[in-house]
């Protein structure tokens, strides 16, 4: 059974119809990817999972939980974070405290330890500025810590939204080597993003979004391959 | 060099008892006269406001004005609860100030529910609303004496109460703002977005923290009431509100102690520049025009004076002059 399953997702703001039946499965240890242009429906789709939209109909199922009924607040409890659009850190506390407000939910004193010492182990930028003030770090920094922030939850499923955002080419590519480094140590990726190439490179499957409806999907190998979407997503 | 942490709270402990006695003594002496000891007692009421106000404007991070109007809920459910109880006031004081916080902490709910659902300048408006909308009900309802104001108040607040009152207030808030709901209050300021995807609930804690604060201008009401004896509807204006939400601002959004030391220093200004007559609210406006001009983020910003830090400079140095020796 997938750990996430979206079914025939509907999703309207006000009278204009932005999701129209969007249907796709992560499976546990997977990548997966949406990928498509402005406006194709990405975020929104990450928004109605997350609870920040309502959706109109269909069915969103996390490890066997409805999500549509379930509050926003309770979905990290069930073992999903989020790596929201634009970071969304806590500007004005410092990095370390953005980190304890990743492990808000949990209890376990030795447990959250060992994970700062892994975090900072697989984001050694953050060590070094742990006691920086999280608004004055770099673009990157901040994608960093917005990345730990989520692991530090310790979650079985991470879901990242546009994580290249705004960040230099170099940059982007560091980004991907952690995701990719963080779904070999077992957590589960659902990655939205525009820039294409670069998520299809590290993703097992992707759907293709196109205004409100998936329009391909399959293997990322197959997909990045595929004349269509390399001509609409990948330059050519 | 790990110092113990409880030895700053000792001091700090043993600096309000001294203050508390140099002050007591100074009343009963008559050296500070009833005057100056009745200016003493809005400052300590003023405290509570600013610092209550704080949790909700500097800490939520939501502009409220209608601060003035939980502290008019306050002072009259305490003042009349006093008046008609009948109990020995011992006994219903205590109890009236309380009843004063807990209305207008129940004001806060009702106030609360809708109005936190909006943000920045729609809750504004909506708190500001609220406050008229108290003020205007005070003089119709008939038990509360109306335009011509509710008078015959038993003059029961001491400098002791006000004073013991002030210091509860600050160290509750402090203690909130430093556990753990108060890192989700700040985290809820900082992204809401992210405080929720963090597993806070976020409707939860800004409700929380938007009652707490009106429990506690009920309560600086309730001292009102009892210090001045009369309450007059027109004197819980928006104005009122504003002069608390300046203190707030002047002493640091979010700095407990930045509220405190503004609190006194603009209930003090006023009276002290009495002097100057009808130069007095000009240079009273141009003292905060300055400040907001030169240190727009407030006199504390988000820092706190903190006895720790002083101490820990006083020592770094010794310890320089040490080396260097």
């Amino acid at each position: 059974m997938a750990m996430l399953s979206v079914k025939d997702l509907q999703v309207y703001y006000g009278s204009i119809h932005a999701i129209k039946g969007v249907s796709f499965e992560v499976n546990e240890g997977e990548i997966v990817t949406l990928i498509g242009a402005n406006g194709a429906g990405k975020t929104t789709t990450l928004h109605a999972i997350c609870g920040l939209v309502k959706a109109k109909a269909g069915e969103i199922t996390f490890c066997g939980q409805n999500l549509r009924t379930t509050d926003p607040h309770k979905i990290i409890r069930l073992g999903l974070a989020q790596v929201p659009e634009g970071r969304r850190i806590f500007a004005r506390m410092t990095v370390q405290e953005n980190l304890e407000m990743g492990a808000y939910i949990r209890k376990d004193k030795s447990g959250i330890d060992e994970d700062y010492e892994s975090v900072f182990k697989r984001l050694p930028r953050l060590k070094e500025r742990r006691k920086q003030i999280a608004g004055t770090l770099s673009g990157g920094e901040q994608q960093m810590l917005a990345i730990g922030r989520a692991l530090m939850a310790r979650p079985k499923m991470l879901l990242l939204d546009e994580p290249s955002m705004g960040l230099s080419p170099l940059l982007v590519n560091e980004i991907f080597e952690i995701i990719h480094d963080v779904n070999r140590s077992g957590v589960t990726v659902l990655l939205v993003e525009q820039n294409a190439k670069k998520a299809l490179s590290i993703a097992n499957r992707a759907y293709v979004l196109e205004t409100g409806t998936i329009s391909m999907s399959g293997d990322a190998d197959t997909l990045s391959r595929d004349e269509k979407v390399r001509k609409a997503y990948l330059g050519g | 060099m790990k110092q113990k942490k409880w030895i700053p709270n000792v001091i700090i402990l043993v600096l309000v008892l001294a203050l508390y006695i140099l002050l007591s003594v100074l009343i009963s002496a008559n050296i500070i006269n009833p005057y100056y000891s009745g200016i003493l007692t809005m400052v300590c009421i003023n405290v509570i406001l600013a610092v209550s106000l704080n949790l909700a404007t500097g800490f939520l991070g939501q502009l409220v004005l209608g601060h003035a109007g939980f502290m008019s809920v306050g002072a009259y459910s305490a003042a009349l609860f006093t008046m008609y109880s009948g109990l020995p006031t011992v006994v219903s004081f205590p109890l009236a100030l309380l009843v004063g916080g807990i209305v207008a902490a129940a004001f806060g709910v009702i106030i609360g529910v809708p109005a936190l659902r909006l943000k920045g300048d729609y809750l504004a408006i909506l708190t500001l609303g609220f406050g008229e909308i108290i003020r205007v009900l005070i003089l119709a309802m008939p038990f509360t004496g109306g335009a011509a104001g509710l008078s015959g108040i038993p003059l029961l607040t001491t400098f002791t109460y006000v004073f013991i009152i002030a210091i509860i207030t600050v160290a509750v808030i402090f203690a909130f703002i430093h556990s753990r709901h108060g890192r989700a209050v700040i985290a809820i300021r900082e992204d809401e977005i992210a405080a929720e995807a963090a597993g806070i609930h976020t409707t939860y804690y800004k409700l929380l923290a938007f009652v707490l604060a009106a429990f506690f201008a009920g309560i600086a009401g309730g001292l009102y009431a009892h210090h001045i004896g009369v309450l007059d509807p027109s004197k819980f204006d928006f104005n009122y509100s504003v002069e608390i939400l300046i203190m707030v601002v002047l002493g640091g959004m979010g700095s407990i102690t930045g509220s405190i030391v503004a609190a006194i220093v603009l209930t003090l200004l006023p009276e002290l520049l009495r002097g100057f007559s009808e130069y007095r609210m000009l240079i009273y406006s141009v003292i905060l025009i300055c400040v907001m001009l030169f240190k727009p983020s407030g006199l504390l910003g988000q820092h706190e004076l903190s006895l720790t830090k002083i101490l820990n400079k006083f020592r770094g140095k010794k310890a320089e002059t040490k080396k260097e020796a």
